[in-house]
């Protein structure tokens, strides 16, 4: 009795110490002094309820850093869960598309997960830390969903998002600064790979993983290390042209990359309030993860079920658009008439030199149909729209593919 | 002597809503309130020199935006003002705040249940999921399904259409809504006390059921559907109180040309073969109109102010088993200065919000417990707000009005009539929950207006003091509210109207009911109703 009073003091006493979050509404990162320290913009964002920068100096500028240097950009609001136990695996098999079995020690993929109904809930990054400890890193939030797909699992799953700092290190000298920082066996990492390294009297986990098609690592560490950091990798990265970066010039590294994010460029299926919003894997190019022969997984009878009908309506799919004016949601039309989709993130590519558009179409646009599509801009010059129509043509993404991302042992520019 | 084209019974919200309508389509229509004032359950009163009361409802978020502007209630006096989030406070000295910010909305209830915070994204999805199938109907005449005229047909197919375009799974969602506790809906979200009780809280009030009752989860939706200029779900303050909203209403009435006389209760309906000739006040003054509609509860209206013999048998019948329970207090409060709730740090937005000090469903069911026994409850739930911490114009600068909703206080006490006593002990409940809270509390207190289901029923008029002129459960909603074969506002009565909460689409102070009424009042007179804005788009 006595044991149980105190265990609900100590729960009193945790909530009681938590309660000035109504003061700060946009939370800081572990890494917040540095970036405070280095904005020149004032140009913040709200990212999952923390202050983040869209662009640090110049947005452009900090484009050009990702790839011609080295950018750092604070993923630490990315929301992560940490999965540990027995059935870890099995229990990560049952939630996500990919056969996770197949998932080694010391590797990540890029993975998807889907409510019962086969739509989409997220898509996001599973890291194997040890044979049974992964984590998962994801836009939105899963907590209750994973917890009940857990029921039968020998599984411990655990939230740790504000725990786990992270940082991505991306363009042509981020290995070198990682190497010059003294992270000595960083160049056996392939292209998702991960490896702890030791620092500051801890432990940093490296993965040769990112958000940009370049070259480039993610850092992940106990919050407490953030700032040493921080300070490790600038200071190695002096004169490797290192420089802090916002989601502006992330945004437009992703869109060459040709990869996609969650409620931008598709609705998740907990934030569709109409019915028709919602999109199964195959429908925003996210197919390839699916695998029917592993067993089964959350959403695949309706997977299953929804190929054989041919039911399901869309097509996510790369374009190239006639001139220089970025497309960003504009609507998509078939021979200029016949509304058939919508841009979600368009850009003019200063890497490809070419003006590059994802878009989600309505079949048979996008893949029977992929003939005589136009987008149709509005492009607002001095408080008038010019209007285009411009001719799109359905290509493969990445529209950008560079060799530094994937060579080995990794260059130093 | 005159024959007016109109005479609306009682001038509350929709009566006013419906009067003003009728009054701009070129009728010459007049209203009659039993009160020296009007404004019905949407009234401010001052009872304590420089203090205005909501004395009965006490917040805005239905009262449909398209009516505000047909009617052009912002010039004449209507502002609502969205109110910041609130809080409940548990036993154990600390609170559950729900904050406008998603953010730390989610960081709140972290402090919980990890679980619960992350749980709440999906809760959101599928209540917004289900007001916006429902909100179209709100001001819609809903359709009589035995009927095989066009309009009601083509309104069962409106229906059957956007409840077959929710999707398979959420046509399942909407039938288990409709008719689950708001507990168990909520144990499909949430695993932590205080966190359902706050949820419940929308599922109970002005309603005669508990937490754990069936229906209860419809309750909760039916106060999820309003806005706040476009924040769906979002509640406000009416500046100057409730009363505002009737304020405005008669102002633009009366700028119309219409017709208000206080002070002048109907004794009696006249019927004369069958049909509505006008009425007769208490003290024998005829007053004789084209046609009659009342804003009075279909109890009020069919069992005292019209002769029985008028009315077919099953109808009497029905209405007479027609459940208007009373559920709910008020205890209106004027302070000399702004209560401490220690618990509260002390710049937390919650005081400006709803507070509450029910932190489990448990204990809300019990409060309903006594209830059941005739009793009002020992430890009630109290949706408790201090509206004065936004609007500068109820009270002295410094000084505050606190509006308590008390829940659950019986109609009767153990079978008996409440005495005066019976109100000072229901009073003294209150107060002494609140003080529990706030130390020096009783200190504060100026003046208090305490209202029982007998005060309510014999000021306001309302039928046991149910604040919804009848329960929101599903047997009277849509087609089957006030009862079967007669929810489009008609009655057995030839030329006798309904428009009050009694009718679709129920309680709260929405004005839809009084709106819709104009609608069908309109159609028989063969009356152009394009001066009425249909329903805003749900895109």
């Amino acid at each position: 009795m006595a044991k149980a009073a105190k265990k609900t003091d100590t729960a009193l006493a945790a909530r009681l110490a938590r309660q000035d979050h109504f003061r700060m509404l946009r939370l800081g990162t572990p890494f917040q002094p540095r970036i405070d320290a280095l904005m020149q913009t004032s140009d913040w964002y709200d990212w999952a309820g923390y202050r983040a920068p869209h662009s640090v100096f110049d947005e452009e500028l900090e484009y050009f850093a990702i790839r011609s240097q080295a950018a750092l950009f604070d993923i630490s609001p990315m929301v992560k869960y940490r999965i540990e136990g027995k059935d870890a695996e099995a229990f990560l098999n049952r939630v996500t598309l990919r056969d996770v079995r197949k998932l080694n020690t010391g590797r990540v993929h890029y993975t998807a997960w889907c409510d019962d109904e086969g739509h989409v809930l997220d898509d996001g990054t599973l890291f194997r830390l040890a044979a049974q400890t992964f984590r998962l890193c994801s836009q939105e939030r899963h907590l209750p969903w994973l917890l009940d797909s857990a029921i039968g699992y020998d599984v411990k799953i655990a939230e740790e998002t504000e725990e786990i700092a992270g940082l991505a290190l991306q363009g042509p000298t981020s290995f070198a600064v990682l190497h010059e920082a003294g992270f000595a066996g960083v160049e056996k990492l392939k292209v998702f790979d991960l490896a702890e390294f030791a620092h500051d009297g801890g432990k940093v986990t490296i993965s040769r993983t990112g958000f940009t098609g370049d070259l480039g690592y993610e850092l992940f560490a106990p919050a407490k290390l953030a700032l040493s950091l921080w300070d490790r990798l600038w200071k190695a990265g002096e004169l490797r042209g290192i420089r802090a970066i916002g989601y502006a010039a992330l945004n437009r590294a992703r869109l060459e990359a040709g990869l996609i994010v969650a409620n931008a460029d598709f609705t998740t299926a907990d934030n569709a309030l109409r019915a028709d919003r919602v999109r199964m894997p195959d429908e925003i190019g996210l197919g390839f993860m699916i695998d029917l022969e592993k067993g089964h997984f959350n959403g695949r009878n309706a997977i299953i079920k929804a190929r054989a009908s041919g039911s399901m309506q869309h097509v996510l799919v790369g374009l190239e658009v006639e001139d220089n004016i970025p497309a960003e949601h504009a609507i998509v039309y078939h021979r200029k008439t016949k509304e058939v989709g919508l841009v979600s993130a368009a850009i003019w590519s200063p890497t490809a030199k070419r003006n590059i558009a994802l878009a989600s179409l309505s079949r048979p646009y996008g893949d029977e149909v992929t003939d005589n599509l136009w987008v149709e801009i509005y492009a607002m010059r001095e408080l008038k729209y010019e209007r285009m129509m411009k001719r799109a043509k359905i290509v493969p993404r990445p529209f950008v593919k560079l060799a530094r991302r994937t060579a080995n042992p990794p260059g130093d520019f | 002597m005159k024959n007016w084209d109109a005479i609306i019974i009682g001038g509350g919200h929709n009566g006013l809503v419906n009067a003003c309508y009728l009054q701009r389509a070129g009728l010459d229509v007049l209203v009659l309130e039993k009160n020296d004032w009007v404004g019905g359950a949407a009234v401010s009163r001052s009872l304590a020199p420089g203090f205005l009361y909501s004395n009965c409802s006490y917040v805005c978020s239905l009262f449909r935006p398209e009516i505000m502007r047909d009617l052009e209630l912002p010039r004449f006096g209507l502002q609502v003002i969205a109110y910041e989030g609130g809080a409940v406070f548990t036993q154990d000295g600390d609170y559950l705040a729900n904050y406008r910010d998603h953010h730390a909305h989610r960081r709140e209830f972290s402090r919980f249940s990890a679980r619960d915070a992350e749980a709440y994204d999906r809760y959101a999805r599928d209540v917004t999921r289900q007001c916006r199938f429902i909100q179209p109907f709100l001001m819609r005449t809903a359709p009589d399904p035995t009927s095989l005229k066009p309009r009601d047909l083509g309104e069962l197919l409106y229906l059957g259409k956007k409840f077959s375009g929710l999707g398979a799974a959420e046509m399942a969602q909407t039938l288990r809504f409709w008719t689950m506790s708001i507990s168990e809906f909520l144990d499909e979200y949430f695993e932590t006390d205080v966190i359902k009780a706050n949820f419940s809280i929308s599922g109970i009030i002005g309603t005669a059921l508990g937490p754990m009752s069936p229906g209860t989860a419809y309750v909760l939706l039916h106060h999820y559907m309003g806005e706040v200029d476009g924040s769906v779900g979002a509640w406000g303050y009416a500046r100057g109180g409730m009363g505002a909203v009737t304020k405005a209403l008669a102002a633009s009435f009366e700028a119309s040309g219409g017709t208000i006389r206080t002070g002048a209760a109907v004794d009696q309906v006249l019927v004369r073969n069958g049909k509505a000739t006008g009425v007769v006040l208490e003290g024998g003054e005829e007053v004789s109109a084209k046609l009659v509609v009342s804003n009075a509860d279909v109890k009020r209206t069919f069992l005292k102010l019209v002769e029985e013999k008028e009315l077919p048998d099953t109808f009497l019948r029905r209405v007479k088993n027609f459940k208007i329970r009373g559920s709910s207090g008020k205890v209106n409060i004027a302070l000399d200065s702004l209560p401490e709730f220690p618990a509260l740090p002390k710049d937390a937005p919650s005081i400006r919000g709803d507070l509450h000090f029910t932190d489990s469903v448990e204990r809300m069911d019990r409060a309903y417990d006594d209830w059941k026994a005739g009793k009002w409850s020992a430890d009630p739930f109290l949706d408790m707000m201090i509206p004065t911490t936004l609007d500068p114009t109820m009270a002295p600068p410094g000084k505050h009005f606190m509006s308590c909703f008390v829940q659950y206080c019986p109609p009767k006490v153990e079978g008996r009539d409440w005495t005066d006593a019976d109100r000072d002990a229901f009073a003294e409940t209150v107060v002494s929950q609140i003080a529990d809270y706030s130390p020096g509390f009783r200190d504060r207190i100026v003046h208090m207006e305490v209202r029982t289901p007998r005060e309510l029923e014999a000021e306001v008029g309302l039928t046991e003091g149910n604040i919804f002129q009848g329960e929101l459960t599903f047997d009277q909603l849509l087609f089957n509210r006030p009862v079967p074969g007669y929810a489009q506002y008609r009655s057995p009565v030839d030329g006798l109207y309904i428009c009050g909460s009694s009718t679709h689409p129920g309680g709260g102070v929405m004005g839809a009911p009084g709106r819709n009424a104009a609608v069908e009042i309109l159609r028989d007179l063969k009356h152009s109703s394009k001066h009425m804005s249909p329903a805003h788009d749900v895109i």
